[in-house]
């Protein structure tokens, strides 16, 4: 089969790769670029196991071909953490026991990620509908759901300390 | 009566009571777990499974000649070829047999027809794809009363001469002619038929594996989704006749297991035969799909419940007849000696003498049923029965549902209690638990609050569940699975600078036991919980257990890991003894340290001990610091709890909306608070699935109506309520830790609140009984049918 040459920015690398045309996204992740933080867990775009960011939009990756992605910049579950430093929703989803077995995890956080970009003070409705495409079998959302609350409310405090030190940053 | 465990140990030990943070986390909110897809092995190929179309069909012929033209298709499996090495069929854990890939007939949709072994994940699937397969359809039987039918077509003419029908069993318990006498003497009996549907696990991992067969050391290695390895080991070797020692089952972090991850599926036995064949790693990876159609299913039970009472409403007897679905095969995990599982624990929490059960199992043209779905042992069809059915008596008699619930329960002093099916409950306090419910819903205000909307045309129902569990198997005089007995296992070694590796026969599928059994050992040791590892799911390494499901893991392995660091510390303090030139009995224990008695300031600690269990032992005394236990339980252990469900109805559109759901739940000591906690959600979510949105359904020819998510229904967080827990405790009197187990109550104990709070928004419309799931449409028609919507 024909292969396309794509080249694709993940968590901040330029990577490349000859790919077939109907190769999936989440697999180019996975068993192109061995980043197994992406998740499977449905062939219908329903449980969100593969979100992950796409030019800074939530995306499910299993609903993109691996080509929709050439030229675009991709951010996973293993770009968020800087170093030893764990993003506050990585920090809050275990410090609320926002997880149990981990498989849904990466794609729920990436998520909330968007989420929080979207709305820095969501209400406990916004944030249950903000992860409404995002299926746990595990936790019954309700730490989840603090969780995400823990990380916008410390997420916002950071925001406020960094404008208040540096009035104009654009950051 | 308390409501928590006071901790023993500090924080920075972290023992028992303690909410400690999970030791699994920083992997998996990193995205570093590794899960079975997640495994890449060198030269690894791929499988993929040809699956039938039809229900029931007999195969005339599979032409696999295009599949072999595709550039890295390998090889392509039939029934034919496995036929030659006797692999075509296997054992159930249940004593039955399945086709790992059948030779003449299909018996399911989406059964397994043939296998593709390929170089890619891809190509596997080009190769299906083109594997021809010339069915001829055969007449389908999908009602399990129809398959009881004289003349009906006999699904499994493969068994005995004598067992030439589609009954595959018949099993009763209780006294059938006490209760019929205590029904006929009853004031007042009522009797209802309870269908509760066919569901799906659906963990959000599926499952899969990776063979590997190493020809030259005669070596394989089955990495895969099992929440019994051990068992998985023994039954392969038994089935290929491979040497155990030379079997290495291996677990990886598994995404959710619910017992769907405790059969053996055809697909793992089509991955080893794949290696054994190729000599190469082999990975089969099922989609959700093939999932949701064709693993084992839970519940399809169908119950005809009949209870007796006095006028009063005293519960004097219970009668039940039920019709069991297996499909095709009887691949329940049920102990061998209890074909319907657990569910002549029918008679739940109230206290009465007469009553008898019986189940017949049957063959249907579906997949395996009669699995698990958060409750392998048929526990949730039991309780849903007898929920349902004291809330129908109480509206008969015009009674208030939770006082007729305090008048029934077993009282405190009558523990231990004896069942009248034989069950012996190890302790409960019902009472408190519905009155601390209550009183955390604000139930009298809610019935006020009840009366007035009803007056005013609204529909708003509160429903009680007073559930009692029945969890570890088990005793292994009763408890076996293929002759295997249900103890488990632990073995702790303390290593010389005070670090410890503990290893256990159950399996974790995202409980947390690498936290939970860290907190047991550090309870009983002193060592602080960080130095504690914890180690399952290798063959190789672990002892011998049998698994984790039917909330087994803290009665049974959990006992075992105190009773192994009960035999450390006794070693510990012959070591202290020496050490400090005491006697053993001057000696006295605190978590981490002997001292001795009246001189607190000569004291050793465990981590001294330890180092000189490896440096400076007595003579006469084996060096090192290591235990190992198997836990053989005395009785299973009876959770318990009360949970209130408050529902308003859509008149327009017949939705429910739980508007509150309080859970109190007593699971006897508790190890970690924020655990217990968050297998309470889990549970209780997977209890409101089936009661609202979940059921696999089958239209007439066989067809799954629900076999991807877009149809099987899996809450979100938008459907799922804010849950509200609270606890009592009432140790176990057995149990070394005085636990019992908690990761299955809350699915069994929610759908009979559900049910019963929908029931009671509607019963003054004449409406006893609505099965679950309850979905908008279906309250629709009745509200339609009774001139409301």
């Amino acid at each position: 089969m024909t292969t396309q040459h794509i080249t694709v920015t993940v968590n901040g690398e330029a990577r490349e790769a000859d790919v077939e045309p109907r190769l999936l996204l989440v697999h180019l992740l996975r068993d192109v670029f061995g980043l197994t933080g992406t998740h499977i867990g449905c062939d219908t775009s329903n449980c969100g196991a593969c979100t992950i960011h796409v030019d800074g939009e939530s995306a499910k990756s299993c609903t993109m071909l691996a080509v929709q992605a050439d030229g675009r910049s991709i951010t996973t579950i293993e770009g968020m953490a800087s170093g030893a430093t764990l993003h506050p929703l990585q920090q809050a989803f275990w410090d609320q026991h926002g997880l149990q077995c981990g498989f849904c995890t990466p794609g729920m956080i990436r998520q909330a990620a968007w989420l929080l970009g979207q709305n820095a003070d969501p209400s406990e409705a916004e944030i249950r509908e903000g992860i409404s495409g995002n299926l746990c079998r595990c936790t019954g959302y309700v730490n989840i759901v603090k969780s995400i609350q823990q990380a916008a409310g410390e997420m916002r405090t950071a925001a406020e300390t960094q404008v208040g030190a540096q009035p104009v940053a654009a950051s | 009566m308390t409501t928590e465990t006071t901790p023993r140990t500090s924080p920075e030990i972290g023992g028992m009571g303690h909410s400690v943070k999970r030791k699994e986390d920083p992997r998996f909110i990193r995205g570093a777990g590794e899960y079975i897809d997640d495994l890449v092995l060198p030269g690894m190929l791929w499988l993929d499974i040809v699956r039938s179309p039809y229900a029931h069909a007999t195969i005339k012929g599979i032409d696999a000649s295009e599949a072999l033209k595709i550039p890295g298709v390998l090889a392509v499996i039939t029934g034919a070829d496995l036929e030659k090495a006797g692999l075509h069929w296997m054992p159930t854990l249940a004593g039955d047999k399945q086709m790992v890939l059948p030779t003449t007939t299909v018996m399911y949709q989406s059964q397994e027809v043939a296998a593709v072994v390929a170089t890619s994940r891809y190509i596997a699937a080009d190769g299906v794809a083109a594997v021809l397969v010339d069915y001829e359809p055969l007449p389908v039987i999908v009602d399990p009363h129809k398959a009881l039918e004289p003349g009906a077509m006999v699904l499994r003419p493969d068994r005995a001469a004598d067992k030439q029908t589609n009954r595959i069993w018949h099993w009763e318990s209780g006294d059938a002619a006490k209760t019929d006498a205590a029904l006929a003497a009853a004031d007042v009996r009522v009797s209802e038929d309870i269908y509760i549907p066919r569901i799906h696990v659906a963990s959000i991992e599926t499952c899969g594996c990776i063979a590997d067969w190493d020809a030259v050391r005669g070596q394989m290695t089955l990495h895969m989704t099992s929440q019994a390895p051990h068992a998985i080991r023994t039954v392969l070797a038994l089935v290929s006749g491979l040497p155990e020692q030379n079997i290495r089952v291996k677990t990886h972090d598994m995404g959710g297991g619910f017992g769907g991850k405790v059969p053996v599926y055809p697909g793992y036995v089509l991955a080893v035969v794949a290696s054994l064949t190729v000599g190469k790693p082999v990975k089969w990876i099922e989609d959700r799909s093939e999932n949701l159609q064709a693993d084992s299913f839970a519940r399809d039970y169908h119950i005809h419940a009949e209870l007796g009472a006095t006028k009063a409403g005293k519960i004097t007897s219970l009668k039940v007849k039920t019709i069991a679905d297996h499909g095709y095969t009887d691949a329940a995990a049920d102990p061998s000696k209890f074909p319907a599982g657990l569910f002549n624990v029918i008679t739940g929490s109230y206290d009465f003498d007469n009553a008898f059960v019986e189940v017949d199992g049957v063959y249907t043209n579906k997949p395996p049923g009669g699995v698990a779905y958060r409750c392998s042992f048929r526990v949730t069809e039991a309780v849903h029965a007898i929920e349902r059915m004291v809330d129908i008596l109480a509206h008969d008699i015009g009674k208030d549902p939770a006082q007729l619930r305090m008048e029934n329960f077993i009282q405190p002093e009558q523990f231990p209690y004896k069942t009248p099916t034989g069950w012996e409950y190890d302790s409960g306090n019902y009472g408190v638990a519905l009155q601390k419910a209550m009183d955390m819903i604000g139930y009298d205000d809610l019935r006020k609050e009840q009366a007035a909307k009803r007056a005013k045309g609204e529909l708003m129902g509160i429903g009680i569940s007073s559930f009692t569990e029945i969890v570890g198997a088990g005793p292994s005089h009763d408890f076996d699975i293929i002759g295997l007995k249900m103890f488990d296992s632990c073995e702790i070694r303390v290593h010389p600078t005070g670090k410890v590796l503990a290893r256990i026969g159950v399996q974790t599928t995202g409980q947390g036991h690498e936290t939970t059994f860290a907190q047991i050992i550090a309870e009983e040791l002193g060592f602080p919980v960080g130095d504690i590892k914890i180690e399952y799911g290798d063959t190789d390494t672990a002892p011998y257990g049998l698994g984790t499901y039917a909330s087994r893991s803290t009665p049974v392995a959990g006992a075992a890991t105190a009773m192994a660091a009960r035999k450390i510390r006794d070693k510990a303090r012959k070591l202290a003894a020496h050490l400090l030139e005491a006697s053993e009995e001057d000696l006295e224990w605190e978590p981490g340290k002997f001292s001795v008695k009246g001189s607190p300031d000569r004291f050793k600690t465990i981590q001294e001990i330890a180092f000189a269990a490896y440096t400076n032992h007595p003579a006469g005394m084996e060096a090192g610091l290591e235990a190992v236990d198997y836990y053989d339980p005395p009785n299973l252990t009876f959770p318990f709890g009360s949970y209130i469900c408050v529902v308003d109805i859509d008149k327009g559109t017949g939705q429910v909306h739980i508007r509150r759901f309080v859970a109190v739940d007593d699971c006897g000591n508790i190890i970690n608070p924020m655990i217990v906690d968050g297998q309470i959600h889990g549970g209780l979510t997977m209890g409101l699935a089936p009661s609202l949105y979940e059921a696999i359904t089958y239209d007439e020819l066989g067809n799954n109506l629900a076999g991807t998510f877009m149809d099987y229904l899996v809450p979100t967080a938008v459907e799922t309520p804010a849950w509200e827990t609270g606890k009592t405790i009432t140790p176990s009197p057995h149990h070394p830790l005085g636990a019992k187990g908690v990761g299955e109550s809350a699915t069994v104990g929610a759908p009979p609140a559900i049910a019963n709070a929908v029931v009671d928004a509607l019963w003054h419309l004449g409406v006893r009984n609505v099965d679950i799931p309850m979905t908008p449409q279906k309250i629709w028609a009745i509200l339609h049918e009774k001139g409301i919507s």
